[in-house]
């Protein structure tokens, strides 16, 4: 895995987790890589590791079967939507307007550029 | 698990090495070894392995000093050389030697990693390349399986993917009854293992914490007219990186390099803030 020099990995490895589950490749109720496997997988220390998997645990997107491991929550899918939804909103949006009033472009330039986007 | 108590070294008639070095190990992390050329490092892991003797001062593995090279110490530590001298032996024939001294050794780990390396077990170890005896000192060491595991420069000499693979299996490899001390420049290739950061710098440390504090107390961006004024450290480049107090903002991935240039030039001022006493 390639990191970003100012997300802190295990946000990056949280998002890792994301993409997964979004994509459907970690199906709800389904057990995902263990602690050590996913610090394998993105070479870090497993300490930072953890760290992705309590924060994960503490918006109840997986959960600890003792003894088993972890499993993606029966509505994790939904869950990692909304978070991510509400990051879009709340971070890459305002970030899209203020490069717009920036540059000046008009709403009407993004809507067009938007639909044609959907035709393709 | 390893202490080190007003450790003072020199070699004859020159300077201080090291001048009343305290430091202490805990199991269960990757502690990363800093400092500039000749500031000592790879002496500390002398006199931590028992390869050199102190002037003054103790160095001690599980409560026995590592001066008196005691069996009981030996078995408990394993150290992976800078340079090293091997015999021309084939792999199996050396790790034959050698693993009867480590009563954790796990034969399968070696050949495991010996083929993940891409060796094989009957090559004669004078005949490789410098990178691919190392590769064998590194297996030995993993497969060793002692608690202390110290490491000088590992990265030196290895390709790139093998970095990658190092870093695999040093992910693999750490658990709560295992230390790693690993010294090195190369901070790029092993960043993403590093828990706790040990700087020495005019032979003595001047940085010693762990990676979790400095996420908490410090940040780290970019430089910019409206934050110039609270850098602890930038870089002297118009926009480049800075280290600021963190205070109220969200938690930034730290910059070893940045972190270790900033504790050279601005030791007191990094390690008081470190220090102090969050009032949240």
């Amino acid at each position: 895995m390639d990191f970003d020099n100012s997300k802190p990995i295990y946000l990056q490895i949280v998002d890792f987790f994301y993409e997964n589950i979004l994509e459907k490749r970690w199906q709800e109720e389904e057990r995902i890589p263990s602690v050590r496997e996913v610090a394998m997988m993105v070479e870090v220390n497993p300490n930072t590791a953890i760290r992705a998997f309590n924060h994960l645990q503490d918006l109840e997107v997986i959960y600890n079967k003792r003894g088993i491991g972890y499993f993606v929550s029966q509505d994790g899918f939904s869950k990692v939507l909304e978070i991510k939804r509400r990051e879009f909103m709340e971070q890459t949006l305002p970030d899209v307007f203020k490069k717009m009033s920036l540059m000046d472009i008009p709403f009407d330039e993004l809507k067009n550029a938007y639909n044609q986007q959907k035709k393709k | 698990m390893l202490t080190l108590k007003q450790l003072q070294f020199h070699y004859p008639n020159s300077r201080p090495v090291l001048k009343s070095v305290n430091l202490s190990f805990k199991p269960g992390g990757i502690y990363g070894l800093f400092g500039k050329n000749g500031e000592g490092k790879s002496t500390l892991m002398k006199l931590v392995s028992g390869l050199l003797n102190p002037k003054m001062g103790l160095c001690s593995l599980k409560g026995r000093s590592t001066q008196s090279r005691s069996v009981a110490t030996l078995r408990d530590l394993f150290l992976v050389p800078e340079d090293f001298e091997l015999p021309g032996l084939p792999i199996q024939t050396y790790e034959k030697v050698h693993s009867s001294f480590y009563p954790n050794f796990s034969k399968e780990t070696f050949y495991n990693l010996i083929e993940e390396f891409r060796l094989s077990p009957n090559q004669v170890i004078s005949r490789l390349s410098f990178g691919q005896k190392k590769k064998v000192l590194i297996a030995l060491g993993l497969a060793a399986n002692t608690p202390l595991l110290l490491m000088d420069e590992p990265t030196n000499g290895l390709d790139i993917p093998s970095k990658s693979q190092l870093r695999r299996i040093l992910a693999s490899y750490v658990d709560d009854g295992k230390c790693i001390i690993i010294a090195t420049h190369q901070v790029r290739d092993l960043h993403s293992l590093i828990d706790h950061v040990v700087i020495l710098d005019n032979a003595q440390v001047i940085f010693d914490s762990p990676l979790s504090d400095v996420s908490e107390k410090l940040w780290f961006g970019k430089a910019s007219k409206e934050n110039e004024a609270s850098a602890l450290f930038s870089e002297s480049t118009f926009g480049g990186k800075a280290i600021f107090p963190r205070e109220d903002r969200d938690e930034s991935e730290i910059d070893l390099e940045l972190l270790f240039n900033a504790v050279l030039t601005e030791p007191t001022q990094i390690n008081t803030l470190l220090n102090s006493i969050n009032h949240g």
